[in-house]
């Protein structure tokens, strides 16, 4: 196969990657006002994804550095073409981060107050950004001639774009909140999985709207079969959370965000950054890549890399897979 | 246009801000997850709790900075695209690959083995629980490798690696090998990593010395001292070595730089290429009032040799207008200047407060015999995380008007599409949120340092492994 279509399809892997699993970090994060009654369940609920946030973050800087060294073109026009919703993506981003780290820090009240604001409004500006960024590529921009972003970051903000960032922002909590019933015991599980149908119902009729929309303005026939296997997914999962497989239903919810990105990276296929105004001034996988020598560097380094590093993330959460209740919590001193 | 829209300004004070502040939490990362991991190599050793609480203690410094360190690093990685669309694209083939390499093999090691060493106190047997905190270390360090072979690039980009594509208007990668073999890499990451030891020793100096001032925690701080101090001196020696071989390099691929560290603008051999130690000029810099100069020294570190001949400002100046068009090829002198000067000279101040606190320390005396010593010691961690900063600043800015040297200039790097009016946002948006979190972190760090270590935790009797969970979140 070629190495350009190759890497198109492993950087929509590292995606899946981060969306599956930060994505999830995010749901936890924003499920705080809403599953936490007090200070000891909001730290259960925090200690869920305590080790392993900062792993799962570090999928989107891999994502990153790997768009930038096989797509120079496509990273550097999207990310300076997305500015401003980058630059929020960025202060949520550190805002969450250090939020959990500083949060146990002190006792007071106010203290942990402010930090759970901000890993609240940490979780979801990504949870949201990511989503209405990756429509945009799909529904395609303005792009001049030398492939720059000639809109504002008004035109970011039209309906399609907005409805996709919302479908990734309540399949986000809902992944979030499947999770929780997977990893907590006692009250806190139980009220997750309540929440879960909930939240399914409208994440059911939200992202189906999405996907629907993405298939029928910009499909192909690729992307409508991913597009189907999603809203299956999801359907199932969401079924599954009613009867109580927990792990189940948190696959296929891992399954449907999986189908989702690959619907939106089927949909722009052969294309990266499609241009709204020109076709021409379209960037295309071919004109967006790099060398064949880069890439069958970059090949071979992942080749290598990932299985060793899928095996001891892997590992991690199998050392993780205790569900922690309010027992632990009030047992630590600190 | 308006002056304080100017986008290529603003960019660059964005990217030094970020880049400065992002490199205050790096070393510390680095230096403390080795120190960190030779503690809890000592406890798992010796079984003696002082090492244990050690680990915990300095463990805890570590992590409140850790995290910091991760997300400003994401700042790091989008900024090239965000602010630097132009050069992203002109490089992007040949300064991606490192980038990538840096996360498949570095990141993500660190990331998920700090967080089984954070978590897994009482979850890991006590030997596979050391070996997380060496992977991380390895982690921290491998990551520094190819982040310095990618910056060597746009100082030295060595005509082994890349071709230029003028198709594309791109330079391309050509081979992997001379990429990651830059002799500026070669020299600058033992130089880089050393440093990062330094300011980690800095650290513990720092500590100790306030709570061995405060006759407390005697039976700890008393050996992180010593520690401490022995990792200033060797780190502090190998730095210089290494520094050493970088200037060599650097006087060969990068004159200019060489030049303006000195402030020397004029050609000169033996005795004249001399070394000021300090220097006071005209504001502009161009001519000289009154200094102080070791003969041959500036000869002797550009060359190895006393006769050698260390070429002017004026020259190279000359010699690029010839090469490149007219233009500016001259960095900001008195910024190289000085900070050349005060990177080593604070780095040589921290070796002689660490032999002379040996020297004061070497008698097992309970009281410290010297209270001023104390005074002074406790400067060794703001003053060397300052050394590292100057230092960066002289390298980055001693490459300017070149972002990638002899190929693009910095202000050819810019992105078009963004304007001044989105990146005087951001950098205002940074500036207040980094300013803001520094004094969260700082007050975060002053609190667990005064608190001094925590006693010796309860260990399970048969494996020897920490009972209880060491940290909660």
């Amino acid at each position: 196969m070629d190495l350009t279509i190759l890497w198109f399809w492993i950087i929509a892997a590292m995606f899946i990657g981060y969306f599956v699993l930060d994505g999830f970090d995010f749901g936890v994060g924003m499920s705080l006002p809403f599953l936490g009654k007090d200070d000891t369940d909001r730290r259960v609920l925090i200690n869920t994804i305590g080790p392993v946030w900062d792993l799962n973050e570090t999928w989107v800087i891999v994502a990153g550095a790997a768009l930038f060294a096989a797509f120079p073109e496509w990273y550097a026009t999207m990310f300076s073409g997305f500015y401003l919703a980058l630059l929020l993506i960025l202060v949520a981003l550190i805002l969450r981060g250090v939020s959990f780290e500083y949060r146990h820090q002190r006792p007071e009240s106010v203290w942990k107050k402010w930090f759970d604001g901000m890993i609240i409004v940490g979780s979801a500006v990504p949870a949201l950004l990511w989503g209405v960024a990756f429509s945009n590529v799909v529904r395609g921009v303005k792009l001049d001639v030398n492939h720059d972003y000639a809109g504002t970051f008004f035109d970011l903000l039209n309906p399609y774009a907005l409805l996709g960032g919302v479908t990734t922002l309540l399949l986000f909590f809902l992944h979030g909140v499947v999770f929780i019933s997977l990893k907590t015991e006692g009250d806190i599980r139980v009220r997750a999985r309540k929440l879960a149908t909930r939240a399914g119902i409208v994440t059911i009729v939200v992202a189906a709207s999405f996907l629907a929309w993405t298939t029928l303005a910009y499909g192909t026939l690729a992307s409508a079969v991913f597009a189907a296997l999603a809203a299956v997914a999801l359907i199932a999962s969401f079924l599954a959370n009613l009867r109580g497989a927990e792990r189940l239903a948190f696959g296929l919810m891992a399954g449907t965000i999986a189908f989702a990105v690959l619907t939106l990276f089927g949909s722009l296929f052969p294309d990266v950054m499609p241009a709204s105004n020109d076709p021409a001034n379209s960037l295309t996988i071919a004109n967006a890549s790099s060398s064949a020598y880069t890439l069958g560097v970059m090949s071979w380094t992942a080749l290598i890399g990932m299985p060793v590093i899928l095996l001891y993330q892997g590992w991690t959460y199998w050392v993780f897979r205790k569900r922690i209740g309010r027992a632990q919590i009030e047992v630590a001193v600190h | 246009m308006n002056e304080w829209l100017d986008p290529l300004l603003l960019s660059r004070w964005q990217f030094g801000l970020t880049t400065v502040y992002h490199f205050l939490f790096v070393p510390l990362t680095i230096g403390m997850a080795l120190t960190v991991a030779i503690f809890q190599t000592a406890w798992v050793r010796t079984d003696k709790a002082k090492y244990l609480q050690l680990t915990h203690f300095f463990g805890k410094i570590f992590l409140i900075n850790f995290a910091m360190g991760v997300v400003t690093g994401i700042v790091q990685e989008f900024q090239f695209g965000m602010n630097w669309s132009d050069y992203s694209r002109f490089v992007g083939d040949v300064f991606g690959a490192p980038l990538a390499f840096e996360g498949i093999l570095a990141f993500f090691l660190e990331a998920t083995f700090i967080g089984l060493w954070i978590f897994g106190w009482d979850k890991l047997p006590k030997k596979v629980h050391l070996a997380t905190i060496w992977l991380t270390s390895i982690g921290t360090i491998t990551s520094a490798y190819f982040i310095l072979a990618a910056n060597a690039f746009m100082q030295n980009p060595i005509a082994d690696a890349y071709v230029m594509n003028e198709e594309k208007g791109r330079a391309e990668l050509t081979s992997i090998g001379a990429l990651l073999t830059n002799p500026i890499v070669l020299a600058s990451f033992p130089h880089t990593i050393f440093a990062c030891f330094m300011v980690s020793a800095g650290l513990i100096i720092s500590v100790a010395a306030w709570h061995l001032a405060r006759n407390q925690h005697f039976d700890t701080m008393r050996p992180a001292l010593k520690f401490g101090m022995w990792m200033m001196i060797i780190a502090g020696i190998l730095t210089t070595l290494s520094g050493d071989q970088l200037s060599l390099i650097m006087t060969e691929v990068q004159p200019m730089k060489m030049a303006s560290a000195e402030a020397m603008y004029v050609t000169a051999t033996g005795a004249n290429a001399s070394f000021s130690i300090f220097t006071l000029g005209t504001p502009d810099g161009v001519s000289e009032l009154f200094s102080v100069r070791v003969p041959y020294l500036l000869s002797f570190l550009s060359t190895h040799t006393l006769d050698g001949t260390v070429e002017g400002i004026n020259n190279l100046q000359a010699q690029y207008v010839e090469a490149y068009g007219p233009g500016d090829y001259t960095p900001t002198i008195w910024i190289t200047y000085w900070a050349f000067r005060w990177m080593i000279g604070l780095g040589l101040a921290h070796m002689l407060v660490a032999v002379a606190g040996l020297f004061f320390t070497r008698k097992s005396a309970a009281k410290p015999a010297r209270p001023w010593m104390w005074k002074v010691a406790i400067w060794s961690f703001p003053m060397s995380l300052l050394a590292m900063s100057v230092g960066w600043t002289f390298t980055e800015m001693g490459r300017q008007p070149w972002i990638v040297f002899g190929l693009m200039r910095t202000e050819d790097g810019i992105s078009p599409g963004v304007t001044g009016l989105e990146i005087l946002i951001s950098l205002i948006v940074f500036t207040l949120l980094y300013g803001i979190l520094a004094v969260v972190e700082f007050k975060l760090i002053l609190k667990a340092v005064q608190k001094g270590p925590d006693d010796a935790p309860v260990l399970d009797a048969e494996s020897g492994v920490v009972k209880q969970a060491v940290t909660v979140y």
